[in-house]
């Protein structure tokens, strides 16, 4: 790693609210983190934790109450480092009265680039989102799906060092998906920094060299994804086919879940070989024998409710 | 100044898609329809009623869509959140407003323009050969459109702090405050107490006066209207949109977009 793309330190976020906005509420707490030049960093936490707010910051469509972020060594307020970075918005929405390529013709222009330059540019673009074909059909037209494309491709128009994406794959189908974890995979391998935002944690780990995990406006740590979310494997499960009723299964089988002749059976790691021998003797067919893992909504649900219980430890504490 | 243009050029274009300037067929149908009717019924003054009408029509299609879609170039852009891409681009915060506000005077200009010259065709046709006395008409139409940039102005500023609604309501006021300024002016009353005289004279200064740019009456009976208006006005107008749109830019320098 050679150095720093992204450095934030102590990043705090207030939204006023209520009648004459003398209220408070904090969105953001001290967030301190870095991510490093090339690295593909996730930005883990459930809806309303502050991740979006973060990205918003480092773009400057809000202001910080407190704190200072730096990108490529440029404080966030300086508009003219936008050059060297590539956004793509949550949900993104764009003037649906144009086509996708007068869109990046149209954003192409504030990069001062040639006329040809930009043509070709916004062809490759198209091409590498996969809507060659539907870069003359207006906006209005596009599904959520190809809205999402279009914003990846706005994102990386003018070549950005540093790209930052708020929730890229949602709305996608698996198809999707799978086509913008491939366009982040082979920004990555151009070198470029990737900060993008998610509650998945299947992206986070299949793209990321680390994340951080956010949680009530608070960062609750960053490393390698497995690392950080502290996975444990719950046991296993064994994906079998059985068509008997034989006594010798009969056990096994009112523990499992059944799905027509399909069951899924969750056994401790250490009973995983007696339970195997025992189904095989039975004539059962097993089809598979995966690891069960916390899924990051337990962990986020772990987090949430340890945040509750300090919060109502602090409110039982004030009386 | 070349982003301002790329703002401008797509604010026009977003018009022109969205068919903002169907009003032309309307008001050329109303020119039509008029300039044959009047042509029918009044004897002499056929003139007075066909720029009456016309620049009547002109400064009321104007004012509708310098207000409605004035107020409209920030607070749609901030409510889709077609702002958000934009602004990560290296675009400053007022440039996207100047570009604004340039993109919908370049539309007024348009549409003023075109039904400008359906009123001189009209006045065409109730009165062939047109004389020099007429080119009054054309410097009150280039007072509505300085009267429209003003309002825009307005427009803007209040949509960058406050919500749609409210934003029509204060500018559309202000535009009506703004025709009795002079009234204001001048408002003599004993009972009115001196402070509350030199109050009313220093508000009647700083509101805009856009009683200035009426010479409807001048242009309807072909009267020259004076060069030092035109310079005065031109210079009142530019001073005023640069005020306004200079606190417009201030306020949302620092807005948070949600």
């Amino acid at each position: 790693m050679a150095g720093t793309a992204i450095e934030i330190e102590n990043l705090t976020k207030d939204y006023p609210f209520g009648f004459l906005h003398l209220k408070k509420k904090r969105s953001l707490e001290g967030l301190t983190m870095t991510v490093e030049d090339g690295e593909v960093f996730g930005f883990l936490g459930p809806n309303g934790a502050g991740k979006s707010t973060t990205i918003k910051l480092l773009m400057s469509l809000i202001f910080p109450t407190a704190g200072t972020a730096r990108i490529l060594g440029k404080p966030i307020s300086d508009i003219g480092m936008h050059r060297d970075i590539g956004y793509l918005p949550e949900q993104p929405y764009f003037y649906d009265y144009l086509t996708a390529a007068e869109l990046l013709d149209y954003f192409a222009r504030f990069f001062d680039l040639k006329a040809t330059e930009r043509r070709e540019r916004v062809g490759r673009m198209l091409k590498k989102v996969g809507l060659e074909t539907a870069g003359k059909i207006q906006l209005r037209k596009y599904s959520k799906g190809m809205l999402q494309r279009v914003g990846l491709a706005q994102a990386i128009l003018h070549d950005p060092k540093v790209v930052i994406l708020d929730e890229p794959m949602s709305g996608l189908d698996p198809l999707g998906r799978r086509e913008v974890r491939d366009i982040i995979l082979e920004l990555k391998r151009e070198g470029r920094t990737i900060l993008f935002s998610t509650h998945i944690l299947s992206d986070a780990e299949m793209l990321c060299d680390r994340v951080g995990v956010i949680v009530g406006g608070k960062l609750r740590g960053v490393g390698a994804p497995d690392e950080i979310v502290g996975v444990k494997a719950h046991g296993m499960e064994i994906l079998f086919e059985y068509a008997g009723e034989g006594a010798q299964a009969s056990g096994l089988l009112s523990q499992a879940t059944r799905t027509g002749n399909r069951y899924r059976l969750q056994v401790e790691e250490e009973k995983l070989y007696a339970t195997l021998e025992q189904l095989r003797g039975a004539g059962a067919r097993i089809l598979s024998v995966t690891q069960v893992k916390a899924s990051l909504e337990e962990y986020f649900m772990h987090l949430v409710e340890a945040d509750r219980a300090q919060a109502a430890a602090v409110e039982v504490h004030g009386k | 100044m070349t982003r301002v243009g790329v703002v401008a050029w797509n604010t026009f274009r977003e018009a022109v898609r969205d068919r903002v300037l169907y009003n032309l067929v309307f008001f050329a149908l109303l020119m039509i329809a008029a300039a044959i009717l009047v042509g029918q019924i009044s004897i002499e003054i056929e003139q007075t009623v066909i720029v009456t009408l016309g620049l009547s029509a002109i400064s009321v299609i104007g004012l509708l869509m310098a207000v409605f879609i004035g107020v409209g170039l920030v607070s749609k852009e901030m409510d889709k959140r077609t702002l958000y891409a934009l602004l990560s681009k290296p675009v400053r915060r007022w440039e996207f407003l100047l570009g604004k506000f340039g993109g919908l005077l370049l539309t007024l200009t348009v549409n003023t323009a075109a039904m400008a010259a359906g009123l001189f065709a009209a006045l065409w046709y109730v009165k062939h050969p047109l004389d020099r006395g007429d080119s009054a008409v054309l410097v009150a139409v280039y007072f509505i459109l300085l009267k429209l940039a003003l309002v825009v102005a307005l427009a803007l500023l209040f949509s960058c702090y406050t919500s749609p609604l409210l934003a029509i309501l204060f500018t559309a006021g202000l535009y009506v405050a703004g025709l009795f300024v002079n009234e204001m002016r001048d408002l003599q009353s004993a009972t009115m107490a001196p402070g509350m005289k030199a109050f009313l004279r220093w508000l009647s200064y700083l509101l805009p006066n856009f009683r200035n740019f009426d010479v409807m009456a001048s242009a309807a009976h072909g009267r020259a209207i004076p060069g030092m208006l035109l310079a005065q006005n031109t210079a009142y107008a530019a001073l005023y949109c640069a005020i306004v749109l200079a606190a417009a830019a201030t306020i949302f320098s620092r807005r948070n977009l949600k």
